[in-house]
């Protein structure tokens, strides 16, 4: 499995660290409410598809990088650094 | 018809004709009392249980390929009660007691075999915590016991003591653990529930979950409408998609994990062993086999196959641990999808919705629970109240906070588990 | 027998019988041509087989080379290169390959059908694991492991291409030529030992010249190239996502100590063309499993490429027209053809020697070795002799690379088999014979065309010319089974036959995968590559579906089996994981410290002296020379991470659960981390440095956690922050220095004095070491008046040297992990013991750190209900107080009455230490309300070990509460 870094182009899995769903960027207020946190932390969308997650280039450059996947076929559309998507 | 080595013997004399279907392949019944969605281990034990122990026989298991297909037909085979938190402990030693006496009660021989597992530890620290955990199985009636190097070399003398990059402080040996032929584990609960006039549907996929006034009264599959005043979801890797057509959002990823087999080898490999350290677990089938796993490919995947990067790591490991292994050659691998929840616990409970019950989350551990899940789900979905050895495998745990069961101690990251 | 004599021999033995053979074919030519016939047993019945492929493909022909560590078992003498001195032994059978006593197995096979266990061995019940499988054991696998470690060398590596050409026959050698002369970066791999697949095997000629020469004119024509890489004895053996092949390469030439056997690729290309051609199949006939019956094709392998006639009186029976271009071959080789026997009605056949039309094989004769065949056609029965029966069921296009990724391919009835379907593996495409295109002509045709297509989606510019060749047509009229009486095989290797996948599909195993498993057909070490599309048109009879109704179970990597030694190439020993060495490894080794891991690290356990003869003596005194006097211990290991900017402040605002914005510069303090779950990620101390400049450390174990939770949170969750980390683990070598010397001794090496008015608990700041700007910290993790001192890396092994050589005229000395962990234990400062990834908090004691003023990460979810429950276990303190005084970590807690059971559970020991400051065992632990029980006694019990102890419940600070050593 390749990845493309926006900031080193494309590169091997191995140098990637794995996260999880990229509603990571959508951290609720601290008084949202406990349905709002257990939707932030636990519960998943999990869809056999598209989705969107968040990969850490943790033998790299450091970046974090939100990547839209298939999560059937493993193709990847694109990738985006995760500081750029949030602003 | 009941299996046995005098009818082998006699169906050998002649010509094997008289052998009949393991399980029938109705056409759905319009209604049934109650729906199993998903024809693998779990789903047929469940079925068996509420015909055998709740006398619940007007049952219906749907599955959308072929019985068996799902994660308890890929697999590593792996049978034990080696869990420490409470919640986790009573249950999965409640699956291993079904499992001694699986074959008698099925009249199959699923070749449960309880040649022992060993987890290494490489540190005082992990020696602890093994000690911790072994003393739990004890104080659950299980068994365990804390080796030593020496202890290990006895029992497993071709690791490699002197060389491997994490020394072997000594293992955790828990003598009734082992493994069993997983295939004929679905085959003997699916002919077990067939006999006990379960309807076993095949190819018929569940497209949604009729639902009206907060009560669940059907589902609708791609052979026709089903009626059903219950219905349970055990659907391992699929369970959010399902779920979703109730309308629910679990607290559920799915990942693939790979598993491994090298070609025949005469016996090698007598226990199970776990390698912490570098994710890695093996045994030896009975056709000669050897039959290893590693850790998830941690992206979430339902492709159900697995990439390079973790297939090496798997046999780093195997090298570092047991070199003696390095000329068998790996014959095939594959992958399973696996329903990871936050705290790498299972899920079987009710749902918001009256009649329709979740049994999930297995990670990667449930092989092992198949008669376990099945007996508690059974329980669950007969009487709607919750069997006492799995009554803390509750949906809402995540969002209260109580009774979480971490044995990983990774927390609320699916993939961590 | 040999058609020519060969020019130079070696010699090699199989089983202990002498051979010769020409360096660099096949021990199974070499055999055949020594007229071996009998070289396996089945794995079941243990039946007597011969050679069947001249290929990876083989089932029958799996052997064991070499002896010792050396031995490698299941290997195809197939592929096998002849090399002197080689050492073959046969397989399964005991007490040898003639006389196998196992092949009393055959004669039980009436009772041995598909699945028979799944019915027996249940009782009585305890026989399963004492009896039955210890019998069934014995008898499994094949061939056999050493059993001793691997001393051999193999090696991993990756490659790059543009294209990645997997096979090397006229369609691959067209495709890389294409390729190749249009500018692409091309890797051809081929897993023969010579380039040119079925050329080296036909007699055929291409541009009008004989295929071989053709394929050796093309070889050299693309080794001129400089884009183009050779890769013989290379099988791609999996496809992967996004472009990514593994790959293995037996590497050529004689075994030499340090030299690799095996190398295993990583190939990534963006392109990749599959032209792995085909494989013949067998045709299930009564006893089609004799010694001497093979596949057509393979016995024109032998005759044309290794001029060994695998029989003196060949027959051949077939179902399409190889089968009259194999007679056509002998007979040109001057071998005698007893029989050409072809299933259909409608064919012309010109030969000197007899041909049986619309005729099938329906029995065969010789125990050993084929002897007689019998057939059965319009006039009757006959019976032939025969040594050598060569038999065509037809081809099989190796598809299975475009199913690695979960592809199916579909079926194509003129040619009666399966072919890819296109776009199954992105960015591959097929093109040859394994894409259904059986002529050469074709294959050469399709191989450029391919080639063109891809190379101009590259940006190339490619020229097409295709070479003249034979284009005849592939006629075939599919038989899968010959009726009639008798075991038809279809699973040489696992001995599946007609029957077996009859009875599956008899007791519902009718989907495919069922009857698969039921009764493995196609798991066998060959995985069904030649013998599955039979099983499949058999049960699609059984069942009465068509072929493609019934589908095809799933082909998976790798292509051909792979040693895991090869997969896990450089990780035997110590490759497995890196090896992290502190500065100060080398002074702790050669003062004789054991060196323990912690994470990848090495850290010294203890400094043994003279007369110590167990580690508790040295532990003990180490804590003493903390106690009374000065220590030192390397703490290089904790994560270090250095933080800049003006939103460095918020950042750990955000990240700590208590504040960090309001320490003052020139102070430390401490910090507890949260996951965003609420519980406990990591502690640490944090300095500021300056303003916007602070060090924060982490524990041994979570460095790397942090530091990737730290880059999360600043560019995942809080962008806005303008601050800027960087991991300083490995710049800075830090020494603890503890100890009511502790401050004597820096004097004795820092260029300024310093005094404690200037630096007080707490503080840090820049000092000079000999004249190397450090830095000091004055914190304590031993509860006594200490400081870190930390230096560049390159200054730490001297500043070791020098900081024990002072703290020894002190009194004092080095000290190690073992007496670390007990001077923390006495202080009730927690580790990763405690901090397991289930505390919280509040188990700790700690939930007042997390401000309320501010938001934090883990804040939230750490005031869930279940987090902040009383009935919570908590962290204590416990004190043996009963006759027995040996603590035990991992022991349970109980009361004092109730039984050791599950139910009864109150707790756990975490760490436990004998404190020779307060000369007892001490333990920390988590106890149930434990915080509210102080005073009170509980019992530990150890099932375990056997140990059982009544504990006193108490602080977990069990020396110097009130902390006045360390602030003092």
């Amino acid at each position: 499995m390749r990845i493309t870094c926006p900031n080193c182009g494309e590169r091997d899995r191995r140098e990637f660290y794995y996260q999880g769903d990229a509603l990571a960027l959508t951290r609720p207020a601290p008084d949202a409410g406990p349905h709002a946190w257990d939707d932030y932390l636990h519960n998943r969308d999990n869809p056999a598809g598209d989705t969107r997650d968040l990969w850490f280039h943790e033998a790299g450059c450091g970046a974090w990088i939100v990547v839209s996947r298939n999560t059937v076929t493993h193709a990847i559309d694109d990738t985006h650094l995760a500081a750029t998507v949030k602003r | 018809m009941r299996y046995s080595g005098f009818r082998v013997m006699k169906e050998g004399f002649f010509g094997q004709k008289g052998w009949k279907p393991a399980w029938r392949d109705p056409d759905p019944k319009p209604e049934y009392d109650a729906v199993i969605i998903g024809g693998g281990g779990h789903g047929l034990a469940t079925a068996y249980y509420l015909a055998k122990e709740h006398g619940l026989t007007n049952v219906a298991v749907l599955e959308k390929g072929y019985i068996g297909g799902g994660n308890v037909g890929r697999n590593t085979t792996i049978v034990r009660a080696n869990y420490f938190l409470p919640g986790n402990s009573e249950f999965y030693s409640h699956s291993l007691k079904l499992w001694e006496g699986m074959e008698q009660d099925l009249n199959y021989n699923v070749m449960h075999s309880q040649r022992g597992l060993i987890n290494l530890f490489h540190s005082d620290g992990q020696r602890d915590a093994f000690a911790r955990r072994g003393n739990a199985m004890i104080n659950q009636g299980d068994d365990a016991i804390l080796l030593d190097t020496d202890g290990v070399r006895k029992i497993l003398p071709y690791l490699d003591f002197e060389n491997g990059r994490f020394p072997i402080y000594g293992g955790l040996y828990h003598p009734r653990g082992g493994t069993a032929r997983h295939d004929a584990v679905a085959w003997g609960y699916a002919r077990g529930a067939d006999q006990r006039g379960v309807d076993i549907i095949q190819n018929c996929e569940v497209t949604g979950i009729d639902i009206e006034g907060g009560v669940v009264k059907g589902v609708q599959t791609t052979r026709g409408a089903i009626k059903a005043r219950k219905v349970g979801i055990v659907v391992a890797g699929r369970s959010g998609q399902v779920a979703q057509m109730a309308g629910m959002r679990l607290p559920i990823e799915s990942h693939v994990l790979q598993a491994f087999v090298t070609e025949g080898l005469k016996p090698v490999i007598d226990h199970v062993v776990s390698f912490g350290m570098g994710h890695f677990y093996i045994s030896q089938s009975d056709k000669g086999g050897l039959v290893f796993g590693g850790d998830l490919d941690f992206y979430s995947s339902y492709a159900a196959r697995g990439n390079l990067p973790m297939k090496e790591h798997v046999m780093d490991a195997a090298m570092t641990l047991m070199p003696m292994i390095g000329k068998a050659r790996v014959l095939r691998s594959w992958g399973g999808i696996m329903d990871m929840t936050p705290d790498g616990s299972p899920i079987i409970d009710k749902t918001g919705t009256e009649g329709l019950f979740l049994d999930c989350g297995w990670c990667y551990g449930g092989f092992k629970a198949v008669p376990g899940s099945g007996f508690s789900f059974a329980h669950l979905m007969a009487t709607g109240r919750h069997h006492e050895p799995a009554a803390g495998f509750r949906l809402d745990r995540f969002r209260d906070g109580v009774g979480l069961m971490d044995e990983e101690g990774t927390g609320s990251q699916h993939n961590l588990h | 027998m040999r058609l020519q004599d060969p020019q130079n021999t070696v010699s090699f033995t199989f089983d202990g019988q002498r051979y010769r053979g020409v360096p660099g074919e096949p021990v199974a030519a070499a055999l055949l041509a020594a007229g071996v016939r009998l070289v396996a047993r089945s794995f079941k019945y243990h039946r007597p087989r011969g050679i069947m492929s001249a290929g990876s493909e083989e089932q029958n022909a799996l052997v064991t080379v070499g002896r010792g560590p050396q031995a490698d078992p299941n290997v195809r003498a197939t592929v096998l290169e002849v090399s002197e001195g080689l050492e073959v032994f046969s397989q399964n059978a005991w007490p040898s390959l003639k006389h196998d006593a196992m092949a009393v197995n055959d004669l039980m096979s009436p009772f041995l059908g598909a699945g028979f266990y799944y019915k027996t061995f249940m009782w009585p019940k305890p026989f399963w694991e004492k009896l039955y499988e210890p019998v069934i054991r014995r008898a499994a696998g094949l061939g056999g492991l050493s059993g001793k470690a691997n001393e051999d060398r193999y090696e991993k590596a990756f490659a790059f291409c543009d294209v990645l050409i997997i096979g090397a026959g006229p369609a691959g050698l067209m495709a890389a030529l294409t390729a190749g002369r249009a500018g692409a970066d091309v890797i051809l791999a081929d897993e023969d030992t010579a380039m040119g697949g079925r050329l080296l095997r036909e007699v055929e000629d291409v541009d009008g010249q004989p295929g071989p020469d053709w394929a050796a004119e093309t070889i050299a024509a693309l080794s001129a190239m400089d884009n183009v890489r050779l890769m013989t004895r290379t099988t791609v053996t999996g496809a992967h996502d996004q472009g990514t092949y593994g790959a293995l390469e037996r590497i050529a030439g004689p075994r030499r100590a340090g030299k690799p056997l095996e190398c295993f690729w990583r190939i990534v290309a963006k392109r990749s063309i599959l032209c792995a051609g085909a494989l013949e199949r067998p045709i299930a006939f009564p006893n089609n499993d004799r010694p001497g019956i093979m596949m057509a094709s393979a016995v024109r392998s032998y005759v044309n490429r290794w001029n060994v006639a695998p029989g003196k009186a060949m027959t051949i029976f077939g179902n399409n027209d190889d089968a009259h271009r194999t007679a056509r071959d002998l007979v040109a080789a001057g071998v005698k053809v007893a029989a050409l026997i072809d299933c259909r009605d409608d064919v012309q056949v010109d030969g000197d020697f007899p041909v049986y039309t619309g005729a099938q094989v329906v029995a065969t004769k010789g125990r050993h070795a084929l002897e007689r065949i019998t057939i059965s056609h319009a006039g009757g029965t006959r019976d032939i002799r025969t040594d050598c029966l060569a038999m065509s069921g037809g081809w099989n296009p190796t598809v299975h690379l475009t199913c690695h990724m979960n592809g199916r391919p579909i079926w194509q009835a003129d040619i009666a088999s399966f072919v890819p379907t296109p776009g199954n593996v992105p960015g591959m495409v097929t093109a040859g014979a394994c894409n259904g295109a059986f002529s050469t002509a074709a294959c050469l045709k399709e191989g450029a065309e391919v080639a063109a297509e891809v190379a101009t989606g590259l940006g190339l510019k490619p020229k097409v010319t295709v070479p003249a060749a034979d284009d005849s047509a592939y006629r075939i009229s599919p038989l899968w089974a010959v009726p009639g009486q008798g075991r038809k095989w279809i699973d040489f290797q696992n001995d599946v036959h007609v029957k077996d996948i009859k009875l599956a599909a008899q007791e519902n195993f009718r989907s495919v995968e069922h009857m698969k498993r039921y009764t493995t057909q196609g798991m066998a070490p060959d995985q069904g590559k030649s013998s599955n599309v039979v099983a499949l048109a058999v049960l699609a009879d059984a069942t009465g579906r068509g072929i493609p109704e019934t589908g095809t179970t799933t082909f998976r990597p790798p292509f051909v089996p792979v040693a895991i030694a090869a997969m896990g190439a450089g990780s035997q020993g110590k490759g497995f994981a890196p090896e992290r060495l502190t500065t100060s490894h080398r002074a702790s080794v050669a003062r004789g410290a054991p060196m323990i891991e912690a994470g990848l690290w090495y850290r010294p356990s203890y400094f043994p002296q003279q007369g110590e003869t167990h580690w508790r003596q040295s532990c003990d005194r180490e804590v003493r020379y903390v106690r009374n006097a000065v220590g030192v211990c390397d703490v290089s290991t904790l994560g270090k991470i250095d933080i800049q900017g003006p939103g460095a402040a918020a950042l750990l605002d955000f990240v700590y659960t208590n504040t960090f914005s309001t320490l003052k510069v020139g102070r430390t303090r401490y910090g507890l981390m949260l996951r965003e779950d609420g519980h406990v990620m990591d502690d640490g101390t944090t300095a500021r440095l300056g303003e916007q400049h602070y060090v924060m450390t982490t524990t041994t174990a979570a460095a790397g956690q942090v530091m990737r939770h730290l880059e999360f949170t600043l560019q995942v969750l809080r962008p806005d922050l303008n601050a800027r980390i960087m991991s300083v683990t490995e710049q800075w070598a830090q020494f603890a220095v503890a100890g009511p010397r502790s401050r004597d001794l820096l004097n004795s090496v820092l260029d300024d004095q310093i005094v404690d008015a200037d630096w007080p608990f707490m503080a840090c700041g820049a000092v000079d070491v000999a004249g190397v700007q450090g830095r000091l910290f004055r914190i304590s993790f031993s509860g006594e008046h200490a400081y870190e001192l930390a230096v560049p890396a390159r200054y730490g092994d001297s500043l070791f040297r020098l900081l024990t050589a002072q703290a020894e005229s002190y009194g004092g000395g080095a000290y190690g992990m073992e007496a670390l962990n007990v001077l923390r234990i006495e202080k009730g400062f927690i580790t990763h013991a405690e901090i397991h990834g289930r505390t919280t908090a509040f188990d700790i004691g700690m939930d007042r750190m997390i401000s309320r003023k501010k938001d934090c990460i883990g804040q939230t979810a750490a005031a869930r209900p279940g987090l902040i429950d009383d009935d919570r276990e908590q962290l204590v303190g416990l004190k043996a107080v009963g006759a027995v005084k040996q603590l035990t970590a991992g022991a349970h807690l109980f009361a004092q009455d109730a039984a050791p059971e599950r139910v009864n559970g109150q707790g756990y020991t975490t760490s436990v230490a004998y404190s020779p400051t307060l000369q007892t065992g001490l333990a920390l632990g988590f106890l149930k309300r434990g915080s509210a029980r102080h005073g009170e006694v509980v019992r530990m019990v150890d099932h375990l070990r056997q140990i059982e102890a009544m504990v006193e419940v108490c602080d977990p600070v069990f020396f110097d509460p009130e902390g006045g050593r360390a602030r003092g």
